[in-house]
């Protein structure tokens, strides 16, 4: 009998090594695929079991997904970047210049980052929206939505300290604008301002602060968060199934399909 | 034998114990650390030497600027202006949001490229979103002879220096 991949996979999965890794073992029996879910550090954030029809593009139009996508794509082109660039007054820009033009795939990285960027926040509010328009911010899901706005912030402000790293006048009169504008705070605003420039104007200290943020702090932060934020569409009890449709009365059509029996 | 204690239940107004007194140690004590580090979080975070360019500004001779001229010194932030009743300077950084406002010498103005504020040649504002007129800086003449001007130091208008 001529030997399937599928039967060497099999064989893969019942050897030692594999077997102390991936404890629930071989086999596809609900229970089984239930602990692969389960017992993985990961996957064990969402719920064993979905719904087919929650996984559908209409459910979701994966929007949430995308964003997280865009996330992982945002440290994977980022990281790389971080080995080329210096985040000093003279070096900044002459580093993300030759990042464009000298460095080997530099020029991709650095547009699949900044593009990424942008999407990720185009997405952040397509979700928002969508969750909002759909009502699935309601109780019990309501604090999973107060996450959201902090994972909303947390992008933005990802976007902001991002945009002063090139260090052109571009990003130089930006975060010039944008710390003034953290001035205005009554009583405490040029605290907050001096505080978040480590000086009285955007330089060296800025950029530093910036880059700091940027890479370290805030994607940490939004880390832990994207983390509750996925654990608790479970413990919420899972993605938001569109329950408000008119529910049909016996003999009487809804008011869609009276308007689609017009056309 | 009386080595067996007698165990006085709590009862209410006389519940604190040895456990309470520990649970409130520790809170406090959590309390005084998390002050403490907060304190000292904001002092590491206030740069106490900043290394920025001094305000004090040298701007040359006199005689290098002519009547009825506006001079920007871009890496300064300062406008230094030859009026007829004598020489002024003036902040040239926007009082909105602080850009670098432009001095337009077509239309006798000063000009923010970020939110379209205009001002006249002595900092009043004619039109815009900025707040308040470009502030006058103390200006003097040093010893060798030479426009000094300091850019923390705000004088009230309409203060020239003559030669």
């Amino acid at each position: 009998m001529a030997k399937t991949i599928t039967s060497y996979f099999e064989e893969l999965r019942g050897t030692r090594v594999w077997r102390s890794v991936f404890r629930s073992g071989t086999g596809s029996s609900t229970l089984h695929r239930a602990l692969a879910i389960q017992q993985n550090v990961f996957l064990h954030l969402f719920s064993t079991k979905v719904r087919t029809r929650m996984l559908g593009f209409r459910t979701t139009w994966y929007l949430g997904t995308l964003t997280f996508g865009t996330f992982l794509i945002l440290v994977g082109t980022g990281i790389p970047l971080m080995f080329y660039y210096h985040p000093s007054v003279p070096q900044a820009y002459a580093d993300t210049k030759d990042l464009q033009f000298v460095v080997s795939s530099g020029l991709f990285l650095r547009n699949l980052h900044r593009w990424s960027a942008h999407a990720m926040v185009f997405l952040v509010f397509a979700h928002m929206f969508k969750v909002f328009y759909r009502g699935a911010y309601r109780p019990p899901r309501e604090f999973n939505w107060v996450i959201g706005v902090i994972l909303l912030l947390i992008t933005l402000l990802l976007s902001y300290t991002g945009y002063l790293l090139p260090w052109d006048q571009l990003a130089y009169w930006a975060i010039t604008v944008g710390s003034n504008i953290a001035s205005a705070v009554p009583v405490l605003g040029n605290k907050v301002h001096f505080l978040m420039l480590g000086g009285n104007m955007v330089n060296a200290n800025a950029l530093l602060r910036f880059y700091v943020l940027h890479c370290m702090i805030l994607p940490l932060v939004a880390m832990l968060f994207v983390a509750v934020h996925f654990w608790r569409i479970r413990k919420d009890g899972g993605l938001y199934a569109h329950q408000s449709e008119p529910r049909r009365i016996a003999g009487q059509a809804t008011v869609a399909e009276a308007k689609g029996a017009q056309h | 034998m009386s080595e067996e204690k007698q165990i006085i239940p709590a009862e209410p107004g006389n519940e604190f114990n040895r456990r309470a007194f520990f649970v409130k140690l520790g809170w406090g004590s959590l309390s005084i650390a998390a002050a403490g580090t907060a304190a000292f979080g904001y002092q590491y975070l206030s740069p106490n030497v900043l290394y920025e360019p001094s305000p004090i500004v040298n701007a040359g001779k006199p005689e290098s600027y002519a009547v009825d001229s506006v001079t920007l010194d871009v890496n300064s932030g300062i406008y230094l202006i030859h009026a007829q009743e004598g020489f002024f300077a003036l902040s040239a950084v926007c009082t909105h949001l602080g850009c670098l406002t432009a001095w337009k010498p077509e239309l006798g103005i000063i000009a923010c490229p970020c939110h379209g504020s205009k001002f006249k040649r002595d900092g009043l504002k004619i039109e815009g979103p900025a707040p308040r007129p470009l502030p006058w800086l103390q200006t003097w003449v040093s010893d060798e002879g030479d426009l000094m001007v300091d850019r923390s130091i705000t004088i009230r208008p309409l203060q020239f220096v003559r030669i």
